[in-house]
């Protein structure tokens, strides 16, 4: 563990390496996150399923790459295709635990995560999976850092996604009911809005933006079947260190999540990496309850 | 009349207790080749019985309780190859080192295994309850799931426990079939005691005040309850005979590793509330039942799914919680009301009313 | 006389609305104080920050001496210093015999008690409280199945069985039936007398107040208006114009 810190100070461009790497890939955390505040903050479910439908994604591109299309063509058709998933699955389990407590929907989305997971691995098998892009990869200050082009192109695609969102809940007619919904959905009802619509769409739409997410990381990193959980993790790491309703936040913790994965990764060990997250998770809860109590309150 | 149907319950309970104490004792003889099915069983009904402590009686639904499962299954080995043995050097040797231990090295050890796991995990419960006590809701169910994954992983990590390849545990002195039944009644009783402890709390002071936590905290803090103290009180029970089947569990498996077998997160771990939630959490009986049904299915059925299981498995979650959250128990529960013990006419209370109504 | 409570110079805002501005005030052990204002006025929100449901901006709040305003709500209420909701808050699952049991002091309890019973004086305790609240024949029935006005009186058992040295009660009158008001007004005044419990009542009852209370505060719009006894508050200009909305 030393040695890896020594060597980072040594050889200052391996930081540059990870952090770009943290950085390029915690875009696509942000995105994944953003999905789940959008739900929690709408329907107050959280969606513990959350990495699933990105894994999901990942694999719709990993078919495209296997019928010989490129990955990239995949993004569209796992978005529309994640969207009536998420409506179905909506309709099916979410619309019957949306008013009860929030243990309930926690559970049901784990047994929808459990169901996801297990049939991709009946279908993929548990191997890791990485949809080809065949771009190149750049070498950059004499070849000390490498860069994949997939993954700048992956981190233009993110970022025009979530202008698109932006832009999608400011100005669209759905998109300001979604707001209207999450800031009072009583009120919304009585103003004439279909809030169970509402509800639906909301939650289709973050199914397609995991779908969106799941073809950038299959990409540019790997897939597999039981994956799924740490990318929900994740996405709550990110939403409670950033709060509901706070995007800039959000991508804010997803990049700097993305860099300590990497930096962790390198001084500890690949095999730490998953820890890191839940050791952050633990961490940003510990705060929050130090945060709270000093309010005298509770993280709730 | 209540007084009645409330005799009949408990003559009901009575009968129940007994025939299940018998199908106990009597089972490892009568069905020998589910000897270890059995065992399970009795394993399963400790952990929804323990998981129920929490997550039914108090509201707060913890994910991670597997944790404490598999720390005591550590703290035993550790404890049980330490005392002959340096355990760095055992478990660097990949389980190339047979130690041969001695019977009484083997009983001595294995004892001090079980109350060192049972007191370490309780420990353990206090450390990490206050770390989590201060989340409420999914937060709770969240931080507890990282806690568990959080611990497998650098459990996994650990070179001293043998890290992911994990621990061979001292071998039984002694043949299979005696082997078998020993691990069976260890099993046995120690979710038969889990069961009487839990009847016992469950009967005073300690269940009224955890179920007021769960039905509005924030009034059970209003009026001045140490609700902290609580929390760590139910959690410390879970933890407690947790701890004590985990030791059981890593011994009659013989080999232990922290994803599979030690912190199995997302099937035992998950089990556990499945059980509880099926049965009817927050009643004494209810996980008992779960369990019961849920091990039933689940050994039934399994090799008939062809690896769709895990799959049937989810859909029953989701199932289950969305559909008949209140469990067979909790069904029945507001189905006979009476049977329960909960009065629903007034005319019995009401019998001295009139005359201080007169009075008045 | 002393004080028991000492509030000094409280403040609270949510957001942009002040709902206590510099607020002092003193609750005189052994009486009964009142606490008006129209709706709005911030009078909950006092109460909440007294009993430490939230934090306050500024101000110190002290309870026998003791600065209390950075404690938390289940230490403060050990102290004897409780509450009841505005919004009733019992345990409507359980019967009214465990709603009372809940409700047992637990300032000095032992760390073993809590696996022991119920004793049986604290059950003939618990069932007398009930009778003088009037609710001894409803003592085995579920509590969400009482009316309003009796979960109110079941909550102002709760607080009784408590032993508190203070009780803070929102509006205990509103939505009792009038016709028992004047029974209430009389249970209230003899926990004052004969449990020796300070009382301190929000209330918008007027006729309920002026009859209680020995003194009486007046909020209006976060801030403190008046202050005296009954009659001098009954003609005090300000608080009338309060009330009529002329302000
Ligand atoms: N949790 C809260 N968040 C935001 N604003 C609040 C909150 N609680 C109270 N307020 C505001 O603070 C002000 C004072 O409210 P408070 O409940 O203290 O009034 P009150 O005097 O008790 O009124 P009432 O007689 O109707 O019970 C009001 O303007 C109210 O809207
Ligand atoms: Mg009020």
């Amino acid at each position: 563990m030393w040695d890896n810190i020594s060597l980072l100070v040594i050889a200052p461009l391996l930081n540059v390496q990870l952090l770009m790497d943290g950085v390029l890939i915690g875009a696509i955390f942000a995105l994944a996150a953003y999905g789940l505040a959008l739900v929690w903050g709408v329907t107050n479910v959280k969606n513990l399923a959350q990495g699933d439908f990105v894994i999901m994604g990942g694999y719709i591109a990993y078919v495209f790459t296997t019928l010989g299309i490129h990955p990239i063509l995949a993004l569209p058709v796992a978005m529309v295709l994640m969207f009536g998933f998420g409506w179905i699955i909506y309709r099916l389990i979410i619309a019957h635990v949306i008013e009860r407590d929030l243990f309930t929907s926690l559970l049901a989305t784990f047994g929808l995560a459990l169901v996801i997971q297990q049939t991709l691995n009946l279908i993929f098998g548990p191997d890791v999976q990485i949809a080809e892009s065949g771009f190149d990869i750049l070498f950059l200050f004499g070849g000390q850092v490498t860069l994949a082009e997939i993954k700048l192109v992956a981190l233009v695609l993110a970022g025009l996604l979530a202008a698109m969102i932006v832009i999608f809940m400011k100005t669209s007619r759905m998109g300001q009911a979604i707001r209207a919904t999450a800031q009072n959905a009583r009120a919304a009802k009585i103003m004439g809005i279909d809030t169970d619509r509402v509800y639906a769409f909301t939650f289709a739409m973050n199914a397609a933006i995991c779908g969106a997410a799941g073809v950038l990381i299959s990409m540019i990193w790997v897939i597999q079947p039981f994956f799924g959980i740490s990318y929900s993790i994740r996405s709550f790491v990110i939403v409670t260190a950033a709060g509901l309703g706070n995007l800039p936040g959000v991508i804010i913790a997803g990049l700097g999540l993305g860099a300590a994965e990497q930096f962790s990764g390198f001084v500890l060990g690949a095999e730490f990496q998953q820890a890191t997250v839940v050791g952050l998770l633990v961490l940003v809860l510990m705060y929050r309850q130090i945060q709270m109590r000093r309010q005298r309150r509770v993280v709730s | 009349m209540t007084a009645l149907v409330k005799k009949r319950a408990g003559l009901g309970s009575i009968l129940g207790q007994a025939a299940i104490l018998a199908f106990g004792v009597a089972a490892p003889f009568l069905f020998p080749a589910y000897t270890f099915q059995i065992a399970m069983l009795w394993i399963m009904i400790l952990f929804a019985l323990t998981w129920d402590i929490m997550g039914g009686q108090m509201g707060y639904n913890s994910l991670g309780n597997i944790l404490f499962f598999g720390a005591g299954m550590y703290i035993s080995a550790v404890v049980q190859i330490g005392i002959v043995y340096d355990v760095a050097e055992y478990t660097a040797a990949f389980g190339a080192i047979k130690i041969d231990f001695t019977e009484a090295q083997y009983y001595i050890g294995f004892a001090l295994g079980i109350v060192a796991a049972a007191v370490g995990c309780t420990l353990f419960a206090a450390i990490f309850g206050s770390m989590v006590f201060g989340l409420r809701g999914p937060y709770f169910a969240i931080g507890t799931l990282g806690v568990a994954i959080a611990a497998g992983e650098l459990v996994g990590g650990w070179d001293y426990v043998g890290g992911g390849s994990g621990i061979s545990m001292p071998v039984f002195p002694g043949d299979v079939e005696p082997r078998a039944l020993f691990f069976y009644f260890l099993c046995f009783i120690s979710a038969l005691a889990t069961f009487v402890f839990l009847r016992w709390v469950y009967s005073g002071r300690f269940k009224t005040t955890i179920n007021a936590i769960r039905d509005d905290e924030e009034k059970a803090e209003a009026m001045g309850i140490h609700t902290t103290r609580y929390k760590i009180v139910a959690w410390g029970i879970a933890a407690f005979f947790l701890g004590i089947s985990g030791a059981i569990f890593g011994n009659m498996i013989g080999f232990i590793e922290p994803l599979e077998v030690a912190f199995p997160t997302v099937t035992l771990g998950i089990f556990m509330v499945v059980m509880s939630l099926l049965g009817g959490k927050g009643t004494l009986w209810g996980p008992v039942l779960g369990a019961t049904l849920f091990h039933l299915l689940k050994e039934v059925t399994w090799i008939y799914l062809l690896g769709w299981q895990w799959v049937a498995l989810g859909t029953l979650i989701i199932v289950n919680v969305v559909f008949f959250q209140q469990g067979i128990l909790g069904w029945a529960q507001d189905k006979w009301p009476q049977f329960f013990g909960i009065v629903v006419d007034e005319k019995l209370s009401a019998q001295g009313a009139a005359a201080r109504e007169a009075a008045e | 006389m002393t004080d028991m409570i000492e509030v000094s110079g409280v403040s609270k805002h949510y957001g942009g609305v002040i709902a206590n501005n510099q607020i002092s005030l003193n609750v005189p052990s052994g009486r009964i104080t009142g606490l008006i204002g129209p709706n709005g006025s911030g009078k909950t929100t006092l109460f909440n920050s007294i009993v430490g449901f939230h934090p306050i901006d500024e101000g110190s709040i002290t309870f026998e001496g003791q600065e209390i305003s950075k404690m938390r709500v289940p230490q403060i209420a050990r102290l004897g210093l409780l509450r009841t909701f505005q919004q009733t808050r019992i345990y409507g699952k359980m019967n009214c015999m465990d709603n009372m049991m809940i409700s047992v002091p637990q300032r000095h309890m032992p760390l073993m008690r809590m696996f022991k019973k119920f004793p049986a004086e604290t059950l003939e305790r618990a069932e007398s409280i009930l009778e003088f609240v009037g609710l001894y024949q409803k003592r085995l029935l579920p509590a969400g199945s009482l009316s309003f006005g009796q979960q109110k009186l079941l909550e102002f058992a709760m607080a009784l069985i408590n032993e508190p040295k203070i009780l803070l009660l929102d509006e205990p009158t509103a939505g009792i039936n009038p016709t028992l008001i004047n029974g209430l007004i009389d249970r209230l005044r003899r926990a004052n007398e004969d449990f020796g419990i300070t009382l301190f009542v929000i209330e918008h009852n007027m006729r309920v107040i002026m009859n209680l209370a020995d003194n009486i505060y007046c909020l209006a719009h976060g801030e403190m208006l008046a202050h005296g006894k009954p009659d001098e508050i009954q003609n005090d200009k300000r608080v009338i114009d309060a009330y009529l909305g002329a302000h």
